[in-house]
């Protein structure tokens, strides 16, 4: 396993010599699984039958978790890892990519979803979090991880860590596309900003943002994230998959809004489909037709500072 | 550039830098007019309820038998294999390349990897990333191995089809997609 880096010139250079040797754990192999998850929807499942229903609708990976965030925060308590047995479960009935969730920070969860070999890590703000300083260094491992972010030098610290993957926050559990929204809309604006700067003004933004210098270069000489950028929390309707792929990210997570509805195998294939034809009003029309009740949701406003997950991480 | 699910930006950009015009493919009205068609990689369930869904099944179908270019890569292999190992229920392909294709042929993403790929008649090999890759367990008759890791074959081609198990386009290594474009120009 050899991690490289995302420097000045390695990453688009990083594949210039070929070594002539298999190798795994590569950040090319680790990103490229998520660059094949584009344009897709990536589903919370919590057992292995809503992990079926989950490829039949089109999902493009699932994610394996005990209960879904809108449940986590009825529930309150500590939410942690899934046990291995419902995540074997879920990856021995499907065969799409199965996603599974740690604790910010929880090293040895991550280790142990390793040994399961699921094929990503989501090191989550869904759970409570594990460590307030730290989160886990993401190169030590073969299997890729995807991080959440609310900014973009959240993003591109996740990334110096080894994240292969970022996805914006959003507030899970709510029903309410509006901090999925302002999480896009500020990675992306902010990336649209570096671009258009002079390279001498790039070293005080990337102080600025608290974010590694040759990261901030990529963005600003690419216009783009080094990785993939998924986005999530909030997103219930086909129409808000639409809105969020619009709004310029690369597939959606749907974590309660489809197994929290009333119809979930109807509105998880229209999801998918929306997020395939989302510049197309029409198609949004017919596979938002008679969906059933939408999960009823929380506006993510009149949840209490110290409930909300997107604060937690750094 | 079949554009329902993948890494269908990247095949565009390799298609961009050969000099060729792309253009994404989400309709049936899309498709008309095309030299070419590229497959992209991604997941090969989701694209299959996608192709009936979008209604584009029948008329892929029917431009392939008619002979025009078509280049797929890892999934995009998948849909153009005439038979499955272990495919999920239902999952149906075009049935266009006679190979046998065998789905996450390696494991699962633990077991992706980057290895140096041989192509017939270069000598210069590329970088192959393969992402939870097929594995192409039959060759059938007629069927010409382009490039292979070891003795295994990664890249095949038989008339105007051209298929591969790994990434030519996140490596950035035009050769393959500059092979399907000789095609595309020889065909219209």
């Amino acid at each position: 396993m050899t991690e490289r880096a995302f420097g000045q010139n390695a990453y688009n250079d990083v594949f210039d010599e070929v070594n002539g040797m298999s190798e795994q754990g590569t950040m090319g192999v680790k990103s490229g699984l998520a660059e094949m998850l584009k344009g897709g929807v990536i589903m919370d499942v919590v057992n292995a039958e809503q992990a079926k229903i989950a490829e039949d609708a089109g999902a493009c990976a699932v994610m394996a978790l005990e209960r879904v965030p809108a449940d986590i925060r009825a529930d309150g308590g500590v939410a942690r890892m899934s046990d291995p047995d419902m995540i074997i479960g879920i990856q021995e009935a499907v065969s799409i990519p199965v996603m599974a969730k740690a604790r910010i920070g929880h090293f040895v969860e991550a280790q142990i979803l390793q040994s399961l070999e699921v094929d990503y890590i989501d090191e989550s703000e869904v759970l409570t979090p594990a460590d307030e300083a730290h989160h886990i260094d993401k190169t030590k491992f073969t299997i890729p991880f995807v991080c959440g972010a609310t900014n973009l030098g959240e993003a591109l610290r996740r990334i110096g860590e080894g994240a292969a993957m970022i996805r914006s926050k959003g507030e899970a559990g709510t029903g309410d596309v509006v901090e999925a929204v302002r999480h896009i809309r500020g990675i992306l604006g902010e990336i649209k900003r570096l671009h258009g700067m002079d390279p001498d003004e790039v070293f005080a933004r990337a102080k600025e943002l608290q974010a590694p210098l040759d990261l901030v270069q990529f963005c600003a000489r690419e216009g783009r994230l080094p990785v993939v950028l998924f986005t999530a929390g909030g997103v219930a309707t086909p129409a808000d998959c639409a809105l969020m792929m619009q709004l310029g990210a690369d597939g959606v997570f749907v974590g309660s809004g489809i197994f929290k509805s009333g119809d979930p195998a109807k509105r998880a294939r229209a999801c998918v489909e929306a997020t395939t034809h989302f510049r197309d009003p029409a198609k949004l029309a017919e596979v938002s037709k008679n969906l059933g009740e939408a999960m009823v949701g929380r506006s993510a406003k009149s949840i209490p500072e110290d409930e909300l997950f997107a604060g937690r991480g750094w | 550039m079949l554009a329902l699910q993948g890494a269908f930006r990247e095949h565009v950009q390799a298609l961009e830098r050969l000099g060729a015009t792309a253009i994404e493919v989400r309709t049936p009205a899309e498709l008309a007019g095309l030299d070419g068609l590229m497959l992209p990689g991604g997941e090969s369930t989701t694209m299959d309820l996608l192709l009936d869904s979008s209604g584009l099944r029948e008329p892929i179908t029917a431009v392939v038998a008619d002979g025009l270019p078509v280049f797929g890569t890892c999934a995009g292999l998948i849909l153009l294999a005439t038979d499955l190992e272990d495919g999920t229920r239902g999952q149906r392909t075009l049935r266009a390349l006679d190979v046998t294709a065998l789905r996450n042929g390696y494991g699962r993403q633990v077991a992706s990897f980057e290895a140096a790929v041989e192509l017939a008649g270069d000598d210069t090999p590329m970088v192959g990333i393969f992402i939870r890759a097929p594995r192409i367990t039959r060759v059938g008759e007629g069927v010409e191995v382009l490039a292979s890791v070891g003795d295994e074959p990664v890249a095949v081609r038989s008339g105007s089809i051209m298929a591969a198990t790994f990434h030519p386009e996140l490596a950035r290594d035009d050769r393959l997609h500059a092979c399907f474009l000789e095609r595309v120009t020889t065909h219209s």
